[in-house]
């Protein structure tokens, strides 16, 4: 009995180093969206560039092919890290890419468009950050994933990298779009 | 041509240290002097290459050669020197490289000033120190080498990341590493002890030395972190019980608990087992904690550069060493002599409760840090643990072991009585609980905790107070008598002294902070005035401030009324070069409270959102630290310590005659 309380502290030890190994397999920045497996919240915002004919952004535009839906804001500087990578999807027209300018105050997500490009089909204008919180936005960048059918499948936060696309969002995209 | 010799000097030194452990625990085994005296040589050379490592690192970032790859991550030609300097350790592969540094130094302390140890155990401790320094060595050599080349070099690099661009850098890391590393002593001690399979008075003496100054820099560093992130982070937190925060404080509270049970085991050759594992233990956390900080299991404010092989490596060398030196425990320590026996009411049995409350303690906070990593395991998802999870389970345990801390040093060895004990305390107890009387008189119930808080802390300030008066006999109204034994006071009396007082200190901060912050959210632009925490303050001017890499918004705060210094500016910096942005507060400190104001951006009329808060007594949270290492240091002076402690002069030993 007494032997035990000695082999006590090696065996709790090798359990915790077993609970540590497993966590090392796992990334902390993943916050799994409550949304992922639901349709998009439904909305409906002007455009960004007001008066420049724009559309603006619908929750029903996200029908018929997968979509991304970038969250960006002037203010948010991975935003700007992110920019050239998604004006080259853009370019390549790799998938449909639609933008939701989140808290921003008067114009300044349009001029920002004006003055680094502007990689999006549509954008959303979002100043309250209302349509964020539906969609569970914790901070800009953040990046969406919605299927054909308009169901949000995965949650990228932080900035699109050619990694994060290689390895994460382009399998995913052709994997939507094979399915039925 | 410096980051090739660098380079090769780690190297060198990898070799030196896997030479160094072989010869010594082959010496050790044979009994052979020359062997053990190769040993270390061995760990003297160390030093030396992974001092020369660490100079060609320094020197790339003093120069600003960018074909070094780490210079070209962390360091730019606008950043002023001091931080290129720093920058040597603000990078995960630098601050191993700092780590090895501080390693080495405690290998070549032990080789050179050890002689008073006997040999063969020197021997061993050399052989397991050695062991650790390969390891890590091998971890900076193999996964995170500093001294990798860029080719082509790039003409300038990218900034450090300009929150670490403070004083604090300077200073934070190398203290908390020179804590957590110098535990590694401690844990080479225990681990020598357990293949010997005797441990001794002498050996707890031999030990305290190196425990004491580990925790007692482990302490100032702490502190040093927690004032940085009180000014640097801009909203006045002093604690946030982030993973990498309490990856410090578990190796903090395990040394606290090995100072006094090896105190026990000295004085009264009590606890023998049990100081053992605490050594392990103590190590033990601090590799955990580096774990934590270099393999992104858990995501912080400090995580450097997410790589799950350099976790993996760590790992795996938390798993060998640790699970050697307790596989080893398990077989040899209950082989080992029972202690001495003691009364309920003891000092020994006081130092047993401290021990497992901190034990509890370390390891509710454990539980809390690695949480997460449990939950995704047992029922997959990511939650994060805060705050309200640690303050639930660490104040009651906390209150406990400040109430006992209180009676700690008057308790008597071996037994004790309930109420001479009390009578000796009856001014300390009747001051706390007047003052916990009165705070809930003048504040109400709802601040019952902050006045508990309060009331500790003046417990814990009355009694040492208490103690040195019992000492000095301040109650026989002899001044001749009293000013000698004052004069003989010895080092290990002030030692308690200063130390249980900077704990009361500590306490009575962050209660007040705790139960009486107040603040103000407000939009001034300049010229405004307003009424805060009973000052009047007008915002005098707003405007662009430049400084050596960065620009700044700042705002110059005018205090018209009221106490602190006259005139407060807070400033946002922005960096271009890596493009972010770090508030500056303003502080006006004083020794009952900071006025902390931090700036916001600026809206389209030319206003700014200011924040305002009022953190009574808060300055005394880092006050007591710094009491509680000079108690450290007094402890460290004490002559007891120095006799049995390693010193050149080969004098006789006393090996058991304090006991």
């Amino acid at each position: 009995m007494r032997r035990l309380a000695f082999i006590l502290p090696v065996l709790a030890f090798l359990g915790i180093a077993g609970v540590l190994a497993f966590g090392l397999g796992r990334d902390p920045k993943i916050l799994p969206s409550m949304l992922i497996g639901k349709p998009l919240p439904a909305f409906d915002l002007p455009d960004v560039r007001a008066g420049s004919g724009g559309k603006g952004l619908a929750s029903r535009d996200f029908r018929g092919e997968p979509m991304l839906l970038n969250v960006f804001a002037s203010w948010c500087v991975s935003c700007r890290v992110e920019h050239p990578f998604l004006m080259r999807l853009a370019r390549e027209g790799a998938v449909p890419l639609h933008g939701l300018n989140w808290k921003d105050k008067g114009d300044a997500g349009a001029r920002w468009l004006t003055q680094f490009g502007d990689p999006f089909d549509r954008v959303g204008y979002d100043p309250t950050g209302r349509t964020g919180v539906d969609l569970g936005v914790t901070g800009a960048p953040e990046t969406f994933v919605i299927d054909a059918k308009g169901v949000v499948r995965y949650r990228h936060v932080g900035p699109v990298t050619p990694e994060v696309w290689t390895s994460k969002l382009e399998p995913l995209l052709r994997r939507l779009r094979a399915e039925p | 041509m410096g980051a090739e010799i660098g380079h090769f000097a780690l190297i060198l030194a990898f070799v030196l240290a896997l030479l160094q452990s072989g010869v010594a625990f082959w010496g050790a085994q044979r009994a052979d002097g020359a062997l053990i005296g190769l040993g270390r040589a061995a760990a003297l050379l160390q030093l030396l290459f992974v001092a020369t490592a660490f100079g060609a690192l320094a020197l790339a970032f003093a120069q600003l050669d960018f074909s070094v790859a780490l210079v070209a991550r962390h360091s730019n030609s606008s950043q002023p020197l001091a931080y290129r300097l720093g920058a040597t350790w603000g990078s995960h592969e630098g601050s191993m490289l700092l780590w090895v540094l501080i390693l080495s130094l405690h290998g070549a302390a032990l080789a050179r000033f050890g002689r008073g140890l006997r040999a063969t155990f020197l021997a061993r401790v050399l052989g397991v120190q050695g062991l650790l320094g390969a390891a890590f060595l091998g971890f900076s050599l193999f996964t995170s080498n500093p001294f990798l080349r860029l080719f082509p070099a790039p003409p300038e690099g990218a900034e450090l990341n300009p929150l670490l661009q403070d004083p604090g850098l300077i200073t934070h890391p190398p203290l908390l590493y020179l804590g957590y590393v110098g535990l590694s002593v401690a844990f080479a001690f225990a681990v020598a002890a357990l293949i010997e399979g005797r441990v001794d008075a002498a050996w707890a003496r031999w030990v305290r030395p190196w425990v004491l100054a580990a925790w007692t820099t482990l302490t100032v560093g702490i502190a040093f972190g927690s004032h940085w992130a009180y000014y640097e982070l801009g909203w006045g937190g002093w604690w946030f019980w982030d993973p990498v925060e309490n990856a410090s404080l578990m190796p903090w509270l395990m040394a606290t608990a090995l100072l006094h049970s090896a105190l026990v085991l000295e004085k009264r050759g009590a606890l023998i087992s049990w100081t053992l594992l605490l050594a392990i233990l103590a190590f033990s956390l601090s590799l955990i904690g580096t774990f934590l900080v270099r393999s992104g299991v858990l995501n912080s404010v400090h995580a450097f550069a997410v790589d799950s092989a350099r976790g993996a490596y760590v790992l795996a060398f938390c798993v060998l060493a640790t699970g050697t030196a307790l596989g080893l425990y398990a077989w040899r320590a209950p082989a080992m002599r029972t202690g001495a026996m003691f009364g309920p009411l003891s000092k020994e049995a006081g130092v047993t409760l401290n021990n497992l409350l901190l034990v509890v303690a370390t390891g509710a906070v454990f539980l809390g840090t690695f949480y997460p990593v449990l939950y995704d395991l047992m029922r997959g998802g990511a939650i994060s643990v805060g705050p309200p999870y640690f303050n639930l389970v660490f104040v009651p345990l906390f209150i406990l072991l400040l109430v006992i801390a209180g009676f700690g040093p008057l308790l008597q060895w071996k037994r004790d009585e309930i109420k001479p004990l009390l009578g000796r305390l009856a001014g300390p107890l009747l001051i706390a609980g007047l003052a916990f009387v009165a705070g809930l008189l003048a504040f109400g119930l709802a601040r019952t905790l902050a006045v508990l808080g309060l009331a500790l802390g003046a417990w814990l300030i009355a009694a040492p107070v208490q103690l040195m008066a019992r000492r000095w006999r301040l109650g026989a109204k002899d001044a001749g008598l009293s000013w000698s034994l004052l004069r003989a006071t010895p080092p290990a009396a002030w030692a308690v002294a200063l130390a249980h007082l900077g704990l009361g200190v500590t306490v009575v901060g962050i209660a007040a902070v705790g139960g009486f912050e107040t603040a103000k959210v407000l939009r001034m632009g300049p010229g405004d005035r307003a009424e805060f925490a009973g000052r009047t303050i007008l915002l005098d001017s707003l405007g662009p401030a430049i400084g050596p890499n960065y620009q700044a918004d700042r705002a110059v705060f005018k205090i018209l009324e009221g106490r602190g210094p006259p005139v407060l500016t807070s400033e946002r910096r922005f960096y271009p070069s890596s493009q972010s942005q770090t508030i500056e507060a303003a502080i006006g400190a004083s020794l009952i409270g900071n006025l902390y104001i931090s700036v916001g951006e600026r809206d389209g009329s030319g206003r700014v959102v200011v924040r305002m808060w009022n953190h009574p007594f808060v300055g005394w949270i880092w006050g007591g630290a710094a009491f509680m290492a000079l108690g450290g240091l007094a402890s460290l002076c004490d002559r007891r310590l120095r006799l049995g402690a390693p010193q050149p002069s080969r004098r006789p030993r006393l090996a058991g005659a304090a006991a």
